[in-house]
C-alpha cells in the first residue's frame, strides 16, 4: 500500500511502487485530466504538482509521491477558477485541449515563483510544454492575463 | 633561574622564530597564490612526491574523462545543459537557474528521477541531478587540457575546494553517475577506479597543467 495526498484528500492505494505516477491517477483514482502524451518526459501534458513542483507524472513513480502532496488539474483549485484556469477561457487558449490541462499546472508554477513573469520568463517557463496546435501565443498571453487576475484579486 | 643565561634571551628566541615562521608562512602564500592554493594545500601538497611528468600524464587520462559526453554535457559553456552523445543542447532548452536546478516548471527534477528511467531517450536519473550553480559554473567544454587543469585547482573557480576536497571529490555521487548513463548512452572512456586512480595521481604528483602542445 502507498500512502498518498492527491488534491488534499488522503487516500491509499495498491500498486506497485515502480508504478508512474500517472497510471496511478488515471486508472486507479479515477482522475483522468492529466493526460498521457510521450511516456519519457518529453512533452509536458502528463504535468501535475508533486510538493508544488512541476513533476511529468509520466516518469514519476509513485513511490517518490509516497506521503507526499500530490495536485492535478482536477484539484488545482474548488470550482475550476484559478486564475490561469480564468485567464485560459478568457482567451480561449485551446484548440483540441489535449495538452492545456499540462500547460495550465506548468503556468501555475511559474506565477506563485514568479507573479509577474516577462515574455521570456514565460517562454522558459512554457518551454517543456508541447503544444501540437500551435497555442503558444495564446499560451503566453493567458499568462500576463492571469497575473493580472492575481493581482486584482490580492 | 640561570644566572649566565641573558635575562630576554625566551624573548628574544622567540620573537626571531616568530619572525621566521611568519616569513616563512608569507614565502609561501606568495609563491602558490598564483594557483590560489592556501597554505594548508601548500603543506599537503609538500608532503607529496611531485613529479611533472607523472602528474601530467594522469591528467591527460582524466582530461579524456571530463571531456566524454558523460561528464562535460553537465558541465557546458552556456546556461543550457547539453545531451546525447553528440551533446547537442538539451531539448526544450531547460535553463541553469541560480542554484543549476532549472527555473519554474523546467527543473532539472521534474523529469529527472532518482534513477534512470527505463528506455531509449528517457531521462538518466540520479538524487543530485544539478548543473553547477551560476555563480560557479565550472565550465567544461571548450577548454584546453592546460585551461581545464589549471580551472580545476582554482579555488576560486571550483567551489573553493582544496587539494583535499578534490581528491574527495572523485566519490561524489553526480561524479560516479557517469558511469550509469541511461540506456543507448556510452560510457565514459576508462572504468571509475581508472579515473580515480588517474585523478588522485595527477592531483598528488602536484596537479601540473599539460602545456598546450601536449
Amino acid at each position: 500500500m502507498i500512502s498518498l495526498n492527491v488534491n488534499e484528500k488522503d487516500l491509499q492505494v495498491d500498486v506497485d511502487p515502480e508504478t508512474p505516477l500517472l497510471w496511478v491517477l488515471r486508472d486507479h483514482l479515477d482522475l483522468p485530466g492529466t493526460k498521457y502524451g510521450c511516456g519519457v518526459a518529453q512533452c509536458g501534458a502528463c504535468v501535475v504538482h508533486l510538493e508544488g513542483e512541476a513533476v511529468r507524472s509520466c516518469v514519476t513513480k509513485v513511490k517518490r509521491a509516497e506521503n507526499k502532496k500530490v495536485v492535478t488539474i482536477e484539484g488545482l483549485a474548488e470550482n475550476n477558477d484559478h486564475p490561469v484556469q480564468q485567464a485560459w477561457t478568457e482567451v480561449d487558449v485551446p484548440q483540441c485541449g489535449y495538452c492545456h490541462s499540462g500547460q495550465i499546472m506548468s503556468a501555475a508554477v511559474l506565477l506563485k515563483e514568479n507573479p509577474n513573469p516577462t515574455d521570456e520568463d514565460i517562454d522558459l517557463a512554457m518551454a517543456g510544454n508541447i503544444c501540437r496546435c500551435g497555442t503558444y501565443s495564446r499560451i503566453r498571453k493567458a499568462i500576463h492575463v492571469a497575473a493580472e487576475i492575481n493581482k486584482s484579486s490580492t | 633561574m640561570n644566572p649566565f643565561k641573558p635575562k630576554n634571551q625566551g624573548k628574544i628566541l622567540s620573537t626571531v622564530g616568530g619572525v621566521f615562521l611568519i616569513l616563512l608562512v608569507v614565502g609561501i602564500s606568495v609563491g602558490m597564490s598564483e594557483k590560489n592554493f592556501s597554505t594548508e594545500d601548500y603543506i599537503e601538497l609538500s608532503s607529496l612526491k611531485k613529479d611533472s611528468v607523472v602528474s601530467k600524464e594522469a591528467f591527460k587520462k582524466v582530461y579524456s574523462v571530463l571531456m566524454h559526453p558523460r561528464c562535460m554535457n553537465c558541465h557546458p559553456s552556456g546556461d543550457i545543459p547539453l545531451q546525447g552523445d553528440d551533446s547537442h543542447l538539451h531539448g526544450m532548452s531547460p535553463q541553469r537557474g541560480e542554484d543549476g536546478k532549472g527555473v519554474y516548471a523546467m527543473k532539472c527534477a521534474n523529469c529527472h528521477q532518482n534513477e534512470n528511467t527505463p528506455g531509449i531517450h528517457a531521462p538518466p536519473g540520479n538524487p543530485e541531478w544539478h548543473l553547477p550553480p551560476a555563480d560557479m559554473k565550472m565550465i567544461f567544454q571548450g577548454r584546453t587540457a592546460n585551461e581545464l587543469a589549471k580551472q580545476l585547482i582554482d579555488k576560486s573557480k571550483n567551489g573553493n575546494k582544496s587539494i583535499k576536497d578534490l581528491i574527495a571529490h572523485a566519490e561524489d555521487t553526480l561524479v560516479k553517475a557517469g558511469w550509469h548513463p541511461a540506456e543507448g548512452l556510452s560510457l565514459p572512456p576508462m572504468s571509475h577506479k581508472e579515473f580515480k586512480e588517474a585523478w588522485v595521481t595527477w592531483l598528488k604528483t602536484g596537479a601540473y597543467a599539460p602545456d598546450n602542445s601536449e
